[in-house]
Formats: C-alpha cells, structure tokens, sequence
C-alpha cells in the first residue's frame, strides 16, 4: 500500500500580501508555505504509515524552488517526492492542473491498494476543485471533506464533515480523499527528518516524462488548456461597523424593524 | 568563506522557530513563575529529536551538528531561556563526557538512552568550596579491593538535579596530585547512597530544576569509572569548553528575543504622539544592541564551526560565552528600560528575560573564568 499525497505551494496570506497592478499575485515576492489542508493530508498519510508501514508520496506541480518544500515533507516522514514542472505546465487552471496531476499519479503507479489524498482547498485560490477533478481523471472513486479516515486492507471509512454534521462513507481502494484540518494536527518536522531529507529521491517529472499520457494535449494543459479566465481580480471592500441594539422592550424592537426596513431588508 | 546556513541548517532553524513559537513560547511565564520543570516539553523535544541533535544516528541521536545545536538552543531561548538551559545541559554536559570518553559499553548503557532522549543527564562538578577553583574537590572516590568505588561528598548548583536521570560526576580520587588527582564517574540516579539534598530557588530559569547532590557511602562498581583514573580534570574541562557553545548560544536566544520583542514593542507604543521608534535617541539603542547581538552570533557559530570540523575551540568558545553573555545582559536591561513601567512588571516577559540573562553570566563558567581562559590561551607556551 502507498499513500500519494498531493501538495502546493501557497503564499503566505499571514505575512505581508503583495499585489500586481493587474491585480494578480505577486507570488515572487511573498514567503511561501505548505497550503494548510494539504499539510492535514499529510499528516493523514504519515498516520497511516505509523500505523501501516505504508510508503508516503508527496507530489506537487511548481516551479523548481517548490523542491524545498518537498524535503520538508520528507522531513516529516514521507519517503520520497515528485516534483512535476516544466514551462509546459505554467498558467495551468484547475482543469489543467488536474489532467497533470493525473497524469503524474499514473506515472508514479496506482495500485489496487492505494489512497491519494489532497488538501480540501487552497489558500491562494480557494476552489476546492483540483482534488475532486484528479479522482474523476483517474476514474476512482471520491470522498471530499474528511474529518476522519479509516483503513482495514482496502476498505476505507471515512467521516465527511458537512455544514449541519457528519455523513460516514464506505468506499474501496484506490480512491481520493480531500482532508479538512478537522482531520488532525500535522506534526513537525524531526531532527533526523531533516537530515536525512536531501538523501531521498525527490524525481522530477517534466512534460517529456509526461506527454505520451493521454490526458496531456497541448490544449488540455498550461494556459491554452485553461478554460477559466480571470475577468477581475479585487480586494472586496471592507464590511463597515456592525450596530449593536440592546435591550428586550418594544421600543429597541421597532427601532430595529425601522432599521431594516430602511435598509429594504424588511 | 561561506556565512550561509546550509540547507538543512536552515531547516532546522524553521523547525525550531515554529516549535518554540507553538511549544515554548504559551508556557514560558507560567513555567518560571510556578518553579516548574516542563517535563511536558522535553518530551516533545525528545519525540522530535531535539535532545540529541549533534550525536550520530547510530547512538540514537539525530545526525545533526553543533551549529544545528546551537539553532535550537537560540530559537528556544528566544522565548524560553529556561527551555535552551534544559537542552543545552542535557545534550553537552550530561551526554558528552560519555560520547567523547565512555566505553563501547558505557555508550550502549548510559549514552544512548541520553541522546534519544529516553533519559536526561546532568554534571556534576560543582561543590560548595569548588566553584570557580574546580580543582578543590572535597568529594571523594576511594578505590576498593573489588575494584568498585566508594564515594561520599556532596556537590551543589547542579542544573538537572532530582530531574535527571544519569550523572557525570567529579571526585577527588588521588589527594596528593591536586587536578591530577580527579576522576569522573557515571552515576545513576537509583544508586544507593546517592540522594538530592536542597532544592534551589534562583532568580531566573526558574522552570529549570538546581539541586544539591549527596552521595553517602555510594558504592559504585568499577565499570562507573569515566575514563582514566586520575583523568577527570580534563574532561570536566573539555566538557566545558563545548557546554560554552551551548550557553552562548542560549544567551545569543535571550537576546535576540528581547530584543525582537522591544522592536515590535517600539512601533506599538506611542508617547509625545509618536510611536517610540521614531525617536533618534531609542533607534540608536536599538542599532547599538543589534550590532552586538549580531557580532555575538559570528563568534557563537565559529566556535561552533571549529568544533564540527576538528579545530581547537576552548579560546573561541570562551569568547562566544563571554561577549553573548555580556550582550544579553546588556540587551535585556536596555530593553527593560525601552519597556519602562512595563518592563519592570511580570505581566510582560522583559523582566523575565532580564532574570534570565544573569545566569549566563555566571554558570558553565564565569565571566571572568572565561577572560582567564582567553588569556591562558594567548600566553600559553
């Protein structure tokens, strides 16, 4: 059994936020960090090796610097890593980056017994659309939002975790699993972790490792493979200051209803 | 010539400034004013591999360096100097002696379990008339017919005391040949005859336990024998050259976070209806401390440097311990004064910082212990 573990690269939303004048992300200048729910998936993955023995994958589509936060998985326990870049790949949608990423778990060998697991969503763009089109790409099942995960041989149970509660869902290997922080709380890197990382192979898969795959076209992958196209991109104004009514009296009730009603809410 | 970490030091240098800051940092004050040891926290340093880190993978330890010690000890100390005296202790004092003169045996039974972190060791050289003068041992080891040794005297000020497992002890075991007359011994804190006397309540690390320890007619087998006979002065000597590396870099910790804190404190606080780092008079304070605090680093890392690549580095460790202990006096007091009303309260860790400082000034050797040993190295024949 392995565990694949797709992870990106995200800027660092907490620290300073730079902007393009075409109001696009200056990436190059802000710090990066491990997108939060892929970090919830691996520690998911590591889990299972601890428990299994199981190898852990991590695989990630970027540019080459994103190599170093491959060795920082590593150094959390995951055995290897694959980075998949190339010029090929850049200004990849959603849909694109999902033909790529479908193609590399394909190359890296899915087994019966194998899981892939993403984060729910990214930080920078939010979608939660990656995960779910790779397990329709490689035509296996799919469980999105877990808060927990089971795994007997190759039955896998898994708590959904829904606005108003729980679903628990059954389902058979090899399948994808998106992860919600609920899930767990990663662990860090380890001292040994760190030393040993640059000894393990992170291999890099670019579009001739790629191309004979069928779901990699030119026009099904980089930016003539994108069918999404940013129209605008803004900072949405800020919500201006609350009003607090206090008070349970007739009076405080209809200055209420006379507020809302100014506002055509009522 | 290269000032870079390299990668993995940079690695490790993350990995500590997210653990200090997740780890460390929310029990620090709690720590220090409640006299508490935090077993809770070494045991996650010990799941990480944090108590070992410059010890070879085959004894247990993390595969790391001394630089990569050092790291850990100034990210930890950044927020905790009590959390950089727990590491710095364990990992020099208590497991070096036996990495550097245990036999194959010794390592096996008393070393591993210290550098994976199963254990935690202390040392013991320090005795109520033996401070500064480490050579005025009053403990004694007298050598019995079977071999084994009989040891009675008592030792103070020892960092680990009653929290430690496993001991390095110095005694006297030829009182006729002065420094020449010591001996080291490996004890265990289960020994019959050996017992923690008094409890000390210092004015900082206060989360680290300091203890006296007594040894009453201890008999210890001869295998417990650390080393030559005779030959104790110098590994307690060696010993402490390394620790040094440790405390200046705890010290280099205390500082810097000190001084992170009073810098962000700066741009907060608004007085003349100005925020304080608009006035000419504290940014120079502030470029003053930096500079120290940076020159501190360069001479905690080269020794650290020396010592990873086989190069003689009493002289430059003792320099590293002497300037980073003095600047993280100097830092914090100043700091303090940038904090004023507020420096001087519990209720922000400034003063706590301050408190911490001293001891750096005055364990693992003294600054001026220090300044002897430069000197003897500069007029060393």
């Amino acid at each position: 059994m392995k565990v694949i573990v797709c992870v990106k690269q995200v800027p660092d939303t907490s620290g300073k936020v730079a902007v393009n004048p075409d109001g696009t992300l200056n990436r190059a200048s802000m710090a990066t960090i491990i997108n939060p729910d892929d970090k919830n998936a691996v520690e998911a993955a590591l889990t299972l090796k601890d428990n299994t023995g199981c190898e852990v994958v991590v695989v990630t589509m970027g540019p080459p610097p994103a190599e170093g936060m491959l060795r920082e998985l590593i150094a959390m326990g995951a055995d290897r890593g694959v980075l998949v870049s190339g010029r090929e790949f850049g200004g990849s949608d959603t849909f694109a980056t999902s033909q790529i990423l479908a193609a590399a778990i394909k190359k890296i060998g899915l087994e019966a017994d194998d899981i892939v697991l993403c984060g729910r969503q990214a930080i920078d763009g939010d979608t939660a659309q990656v995960g779910s089109q790779i397990a329709e790409k490689l035509n296996i099942p799919q469980v999105s939002y877990a808060a927990d995960i089971k795994v007997e041989g190759t039955k896998v149970t898994v708590k959904r975790m829904l606005e108003d509660g729980h679903m628990t869902i059954e389902t058979q290997t090899p399948c994808l699993i998106t992860c919600i922080k609920e899930l767990n709380e990663p662990r860090y890197m380890s001292v040994g972790g760190i030393f040993d990382c640059y000894k393990k192979p992170v291999d890099v898969y670019d579009y001739n490792t790629l191309k004979d795959d069928p779901l990699i076209e030119v026009d099904t992958i980089g930016l003539k493979g994108s069918p999404t196209n940013i129209f605008k991109s803004f900072t949405p104004p800020q919500k201006g200051v609350g009003r607090m009514l206090e008070g349970a009296d007739k009076n405080t009730c209809a200055e209420l209803a006379a507020e809302l009603l100014k506002k055509h809410i009522i | 010539m290269d000032f870079r970490l390299t990668k993995e030091q940079e690695m490790m240098q993350k990995l500590c400034r997210e653990f200090a800051v997740n780890e460390i940092e929310p029990i620090a004050a709690e720590i220090d004013e409640e006299e508490r040891y935090p077993f809770e926290t070494v045991e996650k340093l010990r799941k990480y591999g944090m108590m070992g880190i410059q010890y070879p993978k085959e004894l247990g330890g993390s595969g790391g360096d001394t630089i990569c010690y050092s790291i850990a000890i100034e990210e930890a100390s950044k927020f905790c100097g009590t959390t950089g005296c727990i590491i710095s202790a364990h990992a020099t004092l208590g497991a070096w002696p036996i990495f550097k003169f245990g036999t194959p045996e010794q390592k096996e039974k008393w070393l591993r379990p210290l550098i994976d972190g199963t254990k935690t060791g202390a040392f013991g050289l320090t005795e109520p008339n033996a401070g500064t003068d480490a050579s005025a041992q009053q403990t004694t080891a007298e050598k019995l017919e079977d071999g084994s040794w009989l040891v009675n005297g008592s030792k103070v000020f020892i960092t680990g005391g009653g929290v430690a497992d496993t001991y390095v002890i110095f005694a006297m075991t030829d009182k006729t040949k002065g420094n020449h007359g010591i001996s080291a011994f490996i004890v265990d804190k289960n020994d019959a005859g050996f017992s923690i006397g008094k409890i000390e309540h210092k004015m900082g690390i206060r989360g680290s336990q300091t203890s006296e320890l007594i040894f009453e007619d201890m008999v210890l087998p001869a295998d417990r024998l650390l080393g030559k006979e005779n030959g104790g002065f110098k590994i307690a000597m060696m010993t402490l050259d390394g620790g040094r590396i440790g405390i200046a870099s705890q010290a280099l910790g205390i500082a810097q976070g000190a001084l992170d804190k009073a810098v962000q404190y700066m741009k907060e606080r608004v007085q003349f209806g100005k925020s304080l780092d608009k006035f000419q008079g504290l940014q120079w304070m502030v470029a003053d401390m930096a500079t120290k605090i940076e020159a501190a680093r360069l001479l905690v890392r080269r020794a650290a440097f020396n010592k990873d690549n086989g190069l003689p580095y009493t002289k430059e460790a003792a320099m590293a311990k002497l300037f980073a202990a003095e600047t993280a006096m100097e830092v914090t007091t100043k700091c303090v004064q940038i904090y004023g009303g507020y420096g001087y309260i519990r209720e922000y860790p400034m003063e706590r910082m301050m408190r911490d400082a001293k001891i750096t000034e005055i364990y693992e050797g003294t600054s001026e212990v220090q300044r002897m040993v430069i000197a003897g190295q500069i007029f060393k024949k």
